[in-house]
C-alpha cells in the first residue's frame, strides 16, 4: 500500500482528499501547514504528498523548497493541489520541484489520473 | 420492452420514449438502454425549456415524422454519451502511438472513430509529435456539436486536467481565462469531420491504425460486426485497431486478431471475404 500525506489547512479538503485516496488504496496522513508537513516527513517519508499552496505558518512553496533540499531517498512525489490556477503559479511549482499540479476543484478521476502520471497509482 | 423499462422515463410518455429510442438508433445505431446511467429527463429538459416547451413529450412531438431536422440533431446530441478524457486508460495512447509508428511504412495515417470532443486525437497527436513522428490524423464523430468543440480545441479547467500531465498542458495549450486552448500547431494536423461509423463508408485500405474506443459498446449488437468490417476495409494490410478497455472483437469479427507485439491492439489478419 502506498502512503500519501495530505497537506492543507482546510479540514474539509483534507477529509475529501482522504476519502478519495483511501478509495484508491492509499494509507493517508494529514498535516495542516508546511511546518507540520516537514515534521511528518522527517519521521516518515510518504510516497506522495498532496500539497496546498496558501497555508498559515509555512506555505506549500516554502515546504516544497525545504523538502527538495533534503536528500530523502526515495524522493517523494509532490502533487500541488490548489485554487491557484494561473500559468505563472503552475510553472513556479514545477520549477520548484513539484511533479504534478491539480487545480481545485478536482474529483476522483482527476486525482487518480494525476497519481498515475507521477507513477504512484 | 426491456429497453423501455431500463429507461428512466420520468414524466415522458411511452410513445415519446419509443420515438426517442427510434430516433437515436436510426441516426447513430445506438441503443438507449445500453447506457444504464441515462436520464432522459436530465438530458432533454434544458432543450425543452430553451424552446419554451412545457414537456419532453411536446419536444419530441415536434421532431416525430421527420420534422425539424435541426432540433432532431440537438436531441440526438444530448442523448449521446460523449464521455472522454485526455490519455484515457493509462498507457493506452502511448502504446497506440508506439505501435502505429512501428507498423507504418511511411507517414502514419490514423483514424479516430468516435472522437467525441477531441481529447483522444489530441492525445495521440501529442504522443506522436513527442516521438517526432509526423502523422496524418482524421478524427470523426456523429455529433456535430462534439466535432465543433473538438475543432475549437477549448477545454474547461475540469476537462484539461483529467488525464493530462501538467508538462503537456503547458507545452500544448494556452490559458484563456479558466479555459485552455490547444495550440494551433497541435490542432492543425488533425482533420475533424462529422461522420457516422454505421452509415458512412470510410475510404479503403488507407489507414495504418484505427482507434475506435468506447463507441461499439453503445451500438446495437447486430451493428458491431458491420462496423468492424468497415474498419477492417479501411486498414491497409498489417494495420492496427485499438478498441476501448472493456471492448473486444472476439465473437464479432474474424478479420482481427489480438496483436502479439502490441498489447491491447488488434492486427488485421483476414483479407476481405470474397463477395
Ligand atoms: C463515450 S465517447 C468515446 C470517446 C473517445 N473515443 C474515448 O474513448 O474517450 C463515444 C463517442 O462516439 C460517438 N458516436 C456514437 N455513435 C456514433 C456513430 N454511429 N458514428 C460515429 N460516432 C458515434 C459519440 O457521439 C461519442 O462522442
Amino acid at each position: 500500500m502506498k502512503s500519501c500525506l495530505v497537506v492543507d489547512d482546510s479540514k474539509v479538503i483534507r477529509k475529501v482528499a482522504r476519502h478519495i485516496l483511501e478509495g484508491l488504496d492509499f494509507t493517508v496522513s494529514e498535516a495542516g501547514d508546511g511546518q507540520e508537513a516537514l515534521d511528518a516527513c522527517r519521521s516518515k517519508m510518504p510516497d506522495v504528498i498532496l500539497l496546498d499552496w496558501n497555508m498559515p505558518v509555512m506555505s506549500g512553496m516554502d515546504f516544497l523548497r525545504a523538502l527538495r533540499t533534503t536528500d530523502a531517498a526515495p524522493r517523494p512525489k509532490v502533487v500541488f493541489c490548489t485554487t491557484e490556477n494561473g500559468v505563472a503559479h503552475i510553472r513556479a511549482a514545477i520549477d520548484a520541484g513539484a511533479d504534478e499540479y491539480v487545480m481545485k476543484p478536482f474529483d476522483r478521476e482527476t486525482l487518480a489520473s494525476k497519481l498515475q502520471i507521477v507513477g504512484v497509482a | 420492452m426491456i429497453a423501455q423499462r431500463q429507461m428512466h422515463a420520468g414524466e415522458a410518455s411511452a410513445l415519446t420514449m419509443s420515438a426517442l429510442a427510434a430516433l437515436l438508433e436510426q441516426r447513430t445505431g445506438q441503443r438507449i438502454a445500453a447506457n444504464r446511467a441515462w436520464r432522459i429527463d436530465t438530458a432533454l429538459k434544458p432543450i425543452a425549456t430553451e424552446r419554451g416547451m412545457a414537456s419532453i413529450d411536446a419536444l419530441v412531438a415536434e421532431v416525430r415524422g421527420g420534422g425539424n431536422a435541426a432540433l432532431a440533431d440537438q436531441i440526438v446530441d444530448a442523448l449521446l454519451n460523449q464521455e472522454t478524457s485526455f490519455f484515457r486508460d493509462a498507457g493506452a495512447i502511448e502504446t497506440a502511438a508506439e505501435a502505429i509508428a512501428t507498423v507504418a511504412t511511411g507517414r502514419p495515417r490514423i483514424w479516430c472513430a468516435g472522437c467525441s470532443t477531441g481529447q483522444e486525437p489530441l492525445s495521440l497527436s501529442m504522443a506522436l509529435t513527442e516521438r517526432e513522428v509526423e502523422h496524418e490524423l482524421i478524427a470523426t464523430d456523429v455529433s456535430g456539436h462534439a466535432i465543433n468543440r473538438a475543432r475549437a480545441g477549448r477545454y474547461s479547467q475540469f476537462e484539461i486536467q483529467r488525464g493530462l500531465a501538467t508538462m503537456r498542458m503547458l507545452r500544448w495549450f494556452d490559458q484563456d481565462g479558466s479555459d485552455w486552448i490547444a495550440r494551433p500547431a497541435l490542432v492543425r494536423g488533425i482533420n475533424f469531420r462529422r461522420s457516422n461509423v454505421v452509415l458512412d463508408t470510410p475510404p479503403g485500405r488507407i489507414f495504418d491504425g484505427v482507434l475506435c474506443r468506447n463507441v461499439l459498446f453503445y451500438l446495437a449488437p447486430d451493428l458491431r460486426p458491420r462496423v468492424l468490417d468497415a474498419i477492417a476495409d479501411s486498414l491497409r494490410p498489417g494495420g492496427l485497431l485499438m478498441l476501448g478497455a472493456g471492448e473486444t472483437v472476439i465473437g464479432q469479427s474474424d478479420r482481427f486478431a489480438p496483436s502479439k507485439r502490441f498489447r491491447g491492439l488488434y492486427e488485421l489478419v483476414a483479407p476481405k471475404p470474397a463477395a
